[in-house]
């Protein structure tokens, strides 16, 4: 507890369904290190007991607590309260891209779904021998293990939170998978092949690299240059570099696969 | 508690009623660079069709290198060379991303909505799906680029013998080290370079591309500065040579013999 006088935030938190609702505020007494996950918790206790949050870690490990602050997409327990200004309306909107269940809560199963249609690792049978795998052969897939499932970086991503491409022929899989798939494609023993998925059904090519997905990572993964564009790039190899081909051909070289 | 309730338009949902609810100067960034592109784009266009005041001496501008002079091309031989760097341009991983929010707006910015379900396409269809050649522009780049040290090399030799140092040769070297830093951090050739492989550590081929990759990664990193240096450089170095050829300016020979 500070020792100074108390100040307070106020906020504008989204009440109601997908089909309807409004925004109420609220005054929420500030208080030293708080987040807004924090000050949503205030408002559960002190004056709407029945609004609906999710959340589980509070040290943004879990990835439940994904909403809008702002306007920005961001985890609700890493944002500081002291980071807006004295008397700032602070608005928390739930993320936008996918069905509204309630107030900040919203049914992200759709990403469940993408995930199934993604080959699992698929080690060598006969390779039997026990493994060896040295750290550069396996630091870039590192990076995409830290994936937390926040779906920032799906919510946050034009081609589905804009242009609404999920359904049908025309889905597109998303940052979040295509980090899932880039640290499969990537795997020094994964022998699967999975660049007619990223190009005909997942449809890498509706995204338009800007980055958005990256700037909103709460894991600062990479998104984009070390996931996206080495498989748009991989895409090419397969797809639209007919002279590498046949220079591959000829000369042999390119993948293990 | 005040409450404000809030219109649904077509296409948007109670949760969300404008196209963003950040407060932030958000269009500022694409503001700044659609200026800098558009003006960058008039300079360009106006030193081509000047067709004029690109070489003094030893001294020969970067547009209009290599020079190709041929009898049946009436034309300024700038418009023979520079659609290669303008193609490399276009197509570049970090331009893409540039243009298409600045002019396309798609999106503007991140968690910026003005579309709503639409026909977009992405890079999947005519002309964007032209993107995926970038590769081949890199090759030809990478050969104009060894023009452009030749350039600055031949621009330390007198025209009638001897060599002198000149403010404007540094200014060209300068040029093509920044032009290089952009070429080599170029997302294509850091995928061709070694990122294509799954396995760093498999051979000794591998190994020398692990290390050329490592290099390409830290140059990738700062792909976009390396980009908007290399576009001023590119175009200070010219209106230098311009202001020369004009008489205008000297090339400031710091000494000779
Ligand atoms: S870079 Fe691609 S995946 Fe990421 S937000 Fe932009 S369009 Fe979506
Ligand atoms: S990639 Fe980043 S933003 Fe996307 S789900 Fe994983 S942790 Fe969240
Ligand atoms: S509560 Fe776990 S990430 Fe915020
Ligand atoms: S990605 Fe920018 S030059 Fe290739």
């Amino acid at each position: 507890m500070s020792e100074h006088k108390a100040k307070e935030a106020t906020l504008k938190v989204y009440r109601g369904d997908g089909k309807e609702g409004k925004f109420e505020t609220y005054k929420v007494p500030m208080e030293a290190g708080m987040v807004v996950l924090d000050a949503i918790h205030y408002i559960q206790a002190n004056y709407a007991p029945e609004l609906a949050v999710r959340w589980n870690c509070k040290a943004a490990k879990c990835g439940s607590c994904s909403a809008e602050v702002n306007g920005h997409p961001s985890l609700m327990c890493k944002t500081r309260m002291d980071h807006f200004e004295d008397g700032e309306e602070i608005v928390v909107q739930p993320i936008k891209t996918f069905p509204l269940i309630k107030d900040l809560v919203t049914d992200v199963s759709w990403n469940y779904r993408v995930n199934e249609k993604i080959k699992p690792f698929t080690p060598d049978e006969s390779d039997t021998k026990e493994w060896v795998i040295y750290q550069e052969d396996i630091e870039r897939v590192q990076e995409f293990r830290k994936c937390i499932e926040c779906f920032l970086c799906q919510n946050v991503c034009h081609v589905l939170r804009d242009h609404e491409k999920k359904d049908g022929n025309e889905q597109f899989m998303g940052p979040r998978f295509l980090v899932r798939a880039a640290g499969l494609e990537m795997h020094p023993k994964d022998t699967a092949d999975r660049l007619e998925y990223l190009k005909e059904e997942g449809h890498i090519g509706y995204c338009n690299i800007t980055k958005c997905c990256t700037e909103v990572c709460p894991e600062e993964i990479h998104i984009t240059d070390n996931a996206i564009i080495p498989l748009k790039e991989r895409v090419v190899d397969e797809y639209y570099d007919p002279l590498g081909k046949m220079i591959k051909g000829i000369f042999g070289g390119g993948k293990k696969k | 508690m005040t409450e404000a309730q809030t219109e649904t338009k077509p296409g948007q949902r109670p949760s969300h009623p404008d196209i963003t609810q950040r407060k932030d100067a958000w269009w500022g960034e694409p503001a700044t660079i659609a200026t800098v592109f558009i003006s960058f784009i008039i300079y360009a266009t106006y030193r081509v069709f000047e067709n004029n005041y690109f070489e003094s001496g030893n001294f020969l501008s970067p547009f209009y290198s290599p020079k190709l002079v041929f009898d049946w091309w009436k034309f300024s031989p700038a418009i023979l060379i520079l659609w290669i760097p303008a193609g490399f341009r276009t197509t570049c991983y970090y331009y893409r991303k540039a243009y298409y929010r600045s002019f396309f707006m798609t999106p503007p910015a991140c968690a910026v909505d003005p579309y709503g379900k639409d026909g977009y396409t992405g890079e999947t269809k005519f002309p964007f799906v032209f993107q995926n050649l970038h590769r081949y522009f890199f090759y030809l780049a990478a050969l104009v680029l060894i023009f452009l040290w030749y350039d600055a090399v031949v621009s330390l030799f007198k025209p009638e013998g001897g060599m002198q140092l000149s403010v404007l040769s540094i200014v060209m070297f300068a040029n093509c080290f920044f032009l290089s830093g952009y070429t080599f951090g170029c997302h294509a050739y850091r995928h061709l370079c070694g990122g294509s492989l799954d396995c760093f550590s498999s051979c000794t081929k591998a190994k020398t591309r692990f290390k050329v990759w490592e290099f390409v990664t830290k140059l990738n990193e700062h792909h976009m500065g390396w980009a908007w240096f290399s576009l001023f450089s590119v175009a200070l170095t010219d209106l230098y040579i311009r202001q020369v050829c004009t008489g205008a300016a000297s090339p400031i020979v710091l000494f000779q013999f």
